[in-house]
């Protein structure tokens, strides 16, 4: 395959490379620091004509980030995990202030207990803030996807931030044939940005952030908000085709496989996506037929392609690498509300739980899944939420729990 | 060697043109919107204004803004990196030619001191240790005010909010003493930070006219007398303003380049007399008189001049 051989990381910091970046405030945060690493190299030696500032948290960096979009520069940041969740306030407050920033985040569990490895607590925490959300499965797909995010944030009928997603260790760390876009091909697919609504001047004064009284204004922008962000799905379109034309690579707001003549589907996002594909595979190797849908744009939340893929499926299984104590899954329940509407809606929805903390999702545990599923689908009856742990994996925490309890012991 | 003003020696060399125009929302005789009035007729209107929450969030209330110039509103613990961020966008604009110079605006932060002494430290602390070229406004109305007067780490020892309350385990209300904010900013070492009272303008504008000569963080601490906080009536705001500095408990002084002058050296009123004025000290003088707190505030402001050594 074409291309050069780099990590997530660095497709990230190629992305908003070749996007023109003007600014980047920055806070180190594992998986993520890499590609911040790698822009504060690029700015100091030249190869970036942008201003690269060290914050001091993540609250601080997202709020230079919106600032600094606002006064109407091209911004780029990246965070994670723990940091995402500090900026948590900020995130809201930017997209409010409608600014076309761009945000990776590299998805790591949420502490406690503390990891460095992935699932998706962290991104979707943010899913109501605001910010358009597209998730990655590939190295390649996060640097085209940052070139796609400013593309659609920036279009007049968005203005809102876009998150782009990859996995921590799994595409963070993880070196992949990539093919950095072309300069100036990149330049006749995201034009310069020229924002009319946005900039502090001196001879333009503008308030920003500003309060409101009442519900009335309030619900307005927010309204507003709402509006802008369900049309970046015609926005998405537009730029998807665009890039397909001088790039050769097709993104959709949801990306399936094998799914022609599946009686049931898996739902999954992100780099596991790439498991439930050879999943599949083996599946249909053993006369199951089956397919996957993968979810790459979460907000706005695709309905249409949504309903379009899963109508008419025997069975629905949603693998949500996320876990809300108390309820399941959080996209399971986007989906079912999503498909209840249709006519022809699948005959029943699975939950599954799994990819937890990077958590391995074994070839037997894909069996098992697609199996739950044709069994839910001929009885009518959904089921979930499952929560995905082998035996294995048990007496592997059971050797975990007799050393804690023996080195307590020992005291 | 006493303090020299060299651009504002008459009052009448302060600008008449106002701008922050009447008509907000905030409440009659609010000191610290005096204090931010007379700063404007020297930061004038090509400045943009990163507030935190606060009272003066409501000052751009939509429609409405009494400024002739720009705001962006953030949150509370994070208007230095707005600051930061404006600043650095403008910059970087500015260098790469899509924004005339003639454009450029002076990035002012203005923060309550609850927010500049607790939750936005951090931040401001950043936005200093990597010389932003920005001034903060701080108004110091010694408590969350906003939210209703609560303790924040600019309330004085003595004053009564609405959580440190006069108890029988804390007669005296407050029982830590104010935070040294003055000090924190100045062992980062920026090349301007001052004290302000709205009630003496010319020591205001002259600071303001003097920060403007440096280029880096400009830190000003405005005290800013709050009769809804402090229980007085709004017509008192301008003796309670003075009796702060008369008493000698609100220094006016400067710090250059960590080099710190008293720009004005009071005769030291007892503090009683600034303390019996405000609601919130009241419980020090009845039903029974809490000597002794008075005296520790006393010996508090006698120690802080025997230190100053003028
Ligand atoms: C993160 C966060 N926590 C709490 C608040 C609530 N709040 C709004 S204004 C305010 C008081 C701020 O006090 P200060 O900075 O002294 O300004 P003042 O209200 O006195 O003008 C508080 C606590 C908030 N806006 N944001
Ligand atoms: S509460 Fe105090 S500081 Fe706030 S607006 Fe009223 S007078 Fe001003
Ligand atoms: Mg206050």
């Amino acid at each position: 395959m074409a291309g050069e051989m780099m990590t997530g990381n660095l497709a990230a910091a190629w992305g908003a490379r070749l996007a023109g970046v003007d600014y980047i405030p920055a806070f180190p945060i594992t998986p993520q620091t890499e590609i911040v690493e790698a822009l504060a190299e690029w700015c100091d030696c030249g190869a970036m004509p942008a201003r690269f500032v060290m914050m001091d948290s993540e609250h601080s960096m997202m709020t230079a980030a919106g600032a600094g979009a606002a006064a109407g520069a091209r911004v780029f940041t990246a965070t994670s995990s723990q940091g995402l969740l500090y900026a948590f306030e900020v995130l809201y407050s930017v997209a409010g202030w409608r600014v076309p920033l761009v945000l990776v985040n590299v998805s790591r569990a949420l502490a406690a207990p503390i990891t460095l490895e992935p699932d998706h607590n962290d991104v979707l925490a943010a899913r109501d803030a605001g910010f358009l959300q597209i998730h990655a499965e590939t190295c390649q797909e996060v640097l085209d996807s940052i070139l796609m995010a400013y593309r659609i944030a920036e279009d007049e009928r968005v203005m809102l931030p876009v998150l782009v997603n990859l996995d921590g260790f799994y595409l963070s760390f993880t070196r992949e044939p990539v093919i950095v876009p072309d300069p100036e091909k990149v330049a006749a697919f995201l034009p310069p940005l020229r924002p009319a609504h946005l900039g502090f001047k001196a001879s333009a004064p503008h308030a920003l952030g500003v309060a409101v009284l009442g519900g009335t204004p309030y619900t307005y922008f927010r309204h507003q908000m709402h509006l802008a962000a369900m049309n970046a799905l015609q926005v998405h379109r537009e730029a998807a085709a665009d890039f397909e034309r001088l790039f050769g690579r097709r993104y959709d707001v949801v990306e399936g496989y094998r799914l022609d003549d599946a009686d049931d589907v898996l739902v999954m996002s992100n780099a596991f996506a790439t498991k439930g594909r050879a999943a599949v595979d083996a599946a249909r190797a053993k006369g199951r037929r089956v397919g996957l849908l993968r979810l790459r744009v979460i907000r706005p939340w695709p309905a249409e392609a949504i309903v379009t893929a899963l109508r008419g499926r025997r069975a629905v299984g949603v693998l949500d690498q996320n876990l809300a104590p108390g309820l399941g899954g959080i996209l399971v329940q986007e989906i079912a509300a999503t498909l209840y509407h249709d006519p022809a809606r699948p005959k029943a929805i699975c939950s599954f739980i799994g990819g937890l903390g990077g958590k391995n999702i074994h070839e037997g545990e894909f069996d098992a899944i697609f199996a739950r599923m044709e069994q839910a689908g001929k009885a009518g009856r959904g089921e979930g939420p499952v929560l995905l742990y082998t035996e294995a994996e048990h007496r592997e925490m059971e050797q975990l729990q007799i050393l804690a309890s023996e080195s307590r012991a020992d005291r | 060697m006493t303090w020299q003003r060299e651009t504002f020696k008459k009052i009448k060399q302060i600008p008449r043109e106002e701008h922050v125009l009447p008509g907000t929302s905030l409440c009659a005789g609010c000191g610290g919107l005096e204090a931010l009035r007379l700063a404007a007729k020297v930061l004038g209107d090509d400045v943009v204004y990163v507030n935190a929450a606060g009272c003066f969030t409501m000052l751009a209330a939509y429609p409405f803004t009494p400024f002739k110039g720009s705001w962006l509103y953030t949150t509370m613990g994070s208007a230095p990196a707005g600051a930061q961020g404006v600043r650095d966008a403008l910059d970087v604009l500015i260098a790469k030619g899509r924004l005339p110079k003639r454009d450029d605006l002076k990035v002012v932060v203005l923060g309550g001191d609850g927010s500049t002494y607790d939750m936005a430290l951090s931040s401001t602390s950043g936005a200093i240790y990597r010389g932003l070229d920005f001034y903060y406004f701080c108004y110091d109305n010694e408590a969350y005010g906003n939210t209703g007067v609560q303790l924040s780490a600019a309330t004085p020892y003595g004053a009564r909010t609405t959580t440190s309350p006069c108890s029988l385990q804390h007669p005296a209300g407050t029982i830590q003493e104010k935070k040294d904010i003055f000090e924190i900013w100045r062992a980062h070492k920026p090349p301007y930070i001052a004290t302000v009272a709205p009630r003496y303008p010319l020591d205001l504008a002259e600071k303001f006219a003097r920060a403007a000569t440096f280029t880096g963080p400009k830190l000003f601490l405005a005290l800013s007398a709050c009769p809804t906080g402090w229980l007085y009536d709004p017509g008192e705001t301008p003796e309670v303003a003075k009796l702060a500095v008369e008493t000698g408990l609100w220094p006016l002084k400067e710090a250059i380049n960590g080099a710190v002058t008293h720009t004005y050296i009071p005769k030291r009123k007892p503090v009683e007399e600034y303390l019996k004025l405000q609601g919130r000290f009241r419980h020090l003088f009845e039903p029974t008189k809490q000597e002794e707190a008075i005296r520790h505030i006393q010996e508090r402001v006698d120690a802080y001049w025997r230190q100053v050594n003028v």
